[in-house]
């Protein structure tokens, strides 16, 4: 980055150790910060004598610099609870914490404001809860505070949702806790029970030992064993069976058969291997629950980032910022230049480019004049328009794609777990084999009791315990490890489609291609820097894709910026613009509308035109790809000739231009039928059907919500190699999973005759059970650490 | 004998007592940011 930084900045060269005292990004020679907006900062910071934040934060250089920006304005207010006490109660997403110094300054300032009550930040979440009574301000206040200091506040708006899953994983943790709590302690009694078998121990010992672990399991596993209960209670109840079936019938046979010993003072007692069982499936499902809550707790952060509010034209001109969905009908709304449309519509006012591609993953911008169609996720690559939204209903383009997503899904079924497919044929084979043995027993004149006693050993010693962990202990580890590496897991059983997969069907614009546009042409050097100290000024695609050519510019001083039309700055030798065509007074042919046109005093306008780019591991990963032996197509709704640019690039043959979203469904259903298990890889709207469709499916993070929403996996990042290790991942759990269920299918057959001859004692059957779960863990651990290949 | 029921009591009085430590501080949200409360510690004022 710092080279291409001297290259194009020769003024500057040489003078890469002046770090801006605030952000720490390259600075002027001789001044103490980048711009104006760190300048500030640091005069708060200062101010407040915070000043230990500068000495004990570490900045880390891969994300995103602490440097103020102008700020997308959010409404606040629908997001605010008033709490009964008349404080007002707020939580919003923090976009910049990158160490412990940044909560503690956070947190400090606000701590200093009157009136505030509580002002926490969550560095695992990166959310901030702020609790202040009304002398403190507006929100809008508080959260300028904040953002002034260089950091993004957006408010919280999944408060539910996350609240829900938080509660489950709760209920988890303290049933683990419970079970834990029971296993250790009747292990512990139990250890004491079989010593006293060798060593001599009295019965009215054994008797106190038994009462005193029925008295810790039993309402432990009343307590306990509730998620395995209700999950087999919802499977019979709707005619299907799963693992937790066989779990509780286990757990409870073995719980009620103890009691029924205890009572009548017998030797054996099976309570321990009830609670041990509990006791490391929980372990398995807390970690289950929280892996996945993760992944989807940080796309949802993602999305929150992301999407912005819209500019809600009032009858009197003035604006509002309004959240998307409080957009009513027939209402105005300003999309200025770079901005990402909001809602559907029809362009009221003014004539633009559109940047269509997340919509129809066309990349030409298509021309808007007043009365088109607009849609939700175009973006606005010229001057300002206004756009009265359209009915919202049944004939948005959103709700036709919902439409098409909730078919497909039907269609392709309910994909049915590893586990599940086991549990299926498991259930019936133990239960019979168990009937058999209490059979067989009372057929050789064996007394009625004692057979059954028999038969309950059978179910005990095949109690599914390490076959309950195969799956969920590979799942966890490779769910842990695709997150490590930036892939968000969001669906349980996308690991097992995913490793089954034969074809992989990509999309083009934003898949295979950079999500941002980036510069074509070679304009002068000293346009481009002067062009570039604007444009940082500003966080438009355009300008950032204009930044980014040139590694890296710091904003100039007193760069005004004019909502939707461009950026100027005032010199002594007159003024500099950067924006649209409108905006800088060039006269401009229709195809360079978009873009963006630069001004200087003196000289004749310069434009910066902007194309997409393949990914830069693109042809890589396809060819790697393709010696998995998976074949390879392109599926795209633009137009022929860039598709054709792309596919021959990348050296795909099987490529298919301007795709409608009902034409790419429609293929992926026939590769479907004819037998091909489909991965596919989409960002734009126009895919997500297609990803609802496939076998399994793929997003980077910058698709549209709802693409993210429906596929199986995210991935972050610029290189498209994560699809390539999500199936090397895939593939290897797969292959853990086999073995796992493989040692756990051999295990029990192993002990079965012994338990159907009426050999096993309890000490046995807790051991066994012990060792073949801790031997699936084991086996499990394996994936940790494991790279691609 | 008698010991052996006063032990009992006494390991599951401590046992059951950690488990009600360990249940009260995860009603406290103890563990929800557990990546701040390590570096939250350096800062103590």
């Amino acid at each position: 980055m710092s080279t291409t930084y001297a290259d194009t900045a020769p003024a500057f060269a040489g003078t890469q150790a002046a770090a801006c005292r605030h952000c720490g990004e390259p600075c002027p020679p001789g001044a103490l910060f980048c711009c104006t907006g760190c300048t500030a900062a640091f005069e708060i910071i200062d101010g407040l004598g915070l000043d230990l934040y500068y000495q004990r934060r570490q900045l880390d250089p891969t994300q995103r610099p602490p440097r103020p920006q102008q700020q997308q304005r959010y409404d606040l207010q629908s997001h605010i609870r008033t709490r009964p006490d008349g404080a007002s109660e707020l939580l919003l997403t923090v976009d910049g914490v990158q160490c412990g110094a940044c909560v503690w300054l956070i947190e400090q300032m606000l701590g200093r404001e009157p009136g505030i009550v509580v002002a926490r930040v969550n560095m695992t979440t990166c959310r901030l809860r702020l609790v202040w009574q009304p002398e403190a301000g507006s929100a809008e206040r508080l959260v300028d505070l904040v953002e002034r200091l260089g950091y993004r506040l957006v408010p919280f708006g999944a408060e539910r949702q996350a609240t829900e899953t938080d509660r489950t994983e709760r209920a988890l943790v303290r049933a683990l806790a419970v079970a834990g709590f029971a296993a250790g302690n009747v292990m512990l009694l139990s250890i004491g029970i079989w010593a006293g078998l060798t060593e001599g121990m009295g019965p009215a010992t054994r008797s106190l030992l038994h009462w005193v672990s029925a008295l810790l399991a039993l309402p432990a596993i009343a307590y306990a064993g509730q998620p395995f209960f209700r999950s087999a209670w919802h499977a019979l109840s709707h005619r299907r069976t799963n693992m937790d079936v066989p779990i509780s019938v286990g757990v409870l046979l073995v719980t009620s058969l103890s009691l029924v010993e205890t009572i009548n003072g017998s030797t054996h007692t099976y309570f321990d291997s009830a609670v041990t069982l509990l006791f490391f499936l929980l372990i398995g499902r807390v970690l289950d629950q929280r892996a996945r809550g993760r992944a989807r707790e940080t796309v949802s952060r993602f999305l929150a980032l992301r999407g912005g509010d819209v500019a809600v034209i009032a009858e009197d001109g003035t604006l509002l910022r309004r959240q998307q969905r409080e957009v009513a009908p027939g209402d105005n709304v300003l999309v200025g230049m770079g901005e990402r449309i909001g809602v559907d519509g029809v362009v009221a006012h003014g004539e633009t480019l559109l940047d269509t591609s997340l919509v129809t993953g066309e990349i030409a911008p298509e021309p808007a004049k007043p009365g088109g169609r607009v849609f939700a996720g175009m973006v606005n690559l010229g001057p300002a328009i206004t756009i009265t939204t359209r009915a919202t209903g049944s004939a948005t383009l959103l709700a036709e794609m919902a439409r098409l997503i909730e078919a497909a899904e039907d269609r392709r079924g309910r994909h049915v777990a590893l586990a599940d497919r086991v549990a299926r044929w498991y259930t019936p084979v133990v239960h019979t084999a168990a009937l058999l043995t209490c059979l067989a027993w009372i057929a050789t004149g064996l007394p009625v009791g004692e057979a059954l006693l028999i038969a309950s050993a059978v179910l005990i010693i095949t109690c599914p315990c390490a076959l309950a962990l195969a799956v969920p202990a590979a799942q966890v580890i490779a769910t842990g490890e695709l997150l490590r590496q930036g892939i968000l897991l969001k669906s349980g059983t996308a690991l097992e489609r995913l490793a089954e997969i034969d074809m992989v069907v990509f999309d083009k614009t934003g898949t295979l291609t950079e999500p941002d546009l980036s510069l074509v042409g070679a304009p002068p050097p000293d346009d481009l820097r002067i062009a570039a100290s604007l444009a940082a000024a500003s966080r438009h695609p355009l300008t950032r894709a204009l930044v980014a050519s040139t590694g890296g510019a710091m904003p100039a001083d007193g760069v005004i910026e004019h909502q939707g039309e461009g950026l100027s700055r005032m010199a002594a030798d007159g003024e500099t613009r950067l924006g649209s065509a409108a905006f800088i007074g060039a006269d401009a042919a229709a195809d360079t509308l978009a873009g963006l046109w630069l001004r200087r005093p003196g000289h004749t306008p310069v434009h910066f035109a902007f194309a997409e780019t393949a990914r830069p591991d693109a042809p890589v990963v396809i060819a790697l790809l393709r010696a998995m032996g998976l074949s390879i197509r392109l599926l795209s709704g633009d137009r022929e000739g860039p598709v054709h640019r792309i596919a021959a690039q990348l050296g795909i043959d099987d490529w298919q231009s301007g795709c409608l979203p009902k034409v790419k469904l429609a293929s992926i259903e026939a590769l479907a039928q004819a037998g091909h298990k489909v991965l596919m890889v989409g960002d734009g709207l126009n895919d997500a059907p297609c990803l609802a469709a496939a076998h399994a499916s793929m997003s980077p993070a910058s698709a549209a919500d709802l693409s993210q929403t429906t596929a199986d996996l995210v991935f972050q990042g610029r290189a498209l190699s994560p699809v390539l290790r999500a199936i090397a991942v895939a593939r290897s759990t797969r292959a853990v999973m086999r073995q796992n269920i493989a040692l756990a299918v051999v295990y029990n057959i192993l002990a079965m005759p012994v338990a159907a001859s009426g050999l096993v004692t309890p000490w046995l059957a807790a051991a066994a059970m012990s060792g073949s779960s801790l031997l699936v863990m084991a086996n499990s651990l394996r994936l940790r650490g494991q790279r691609a290949g | 004998m008698n010991v052996i029921l006063w032990l009992i009591i006494a390991s599951l009085s401590v046992a059951g007592g950690g488990l009600a430590v360990f249940l009260w501080s995860l009603r406290a949200g103890q563990y929800e940011d557990l990546k701040g409360a390590s570096e939250r510690i350096l800062y103590d004022e």
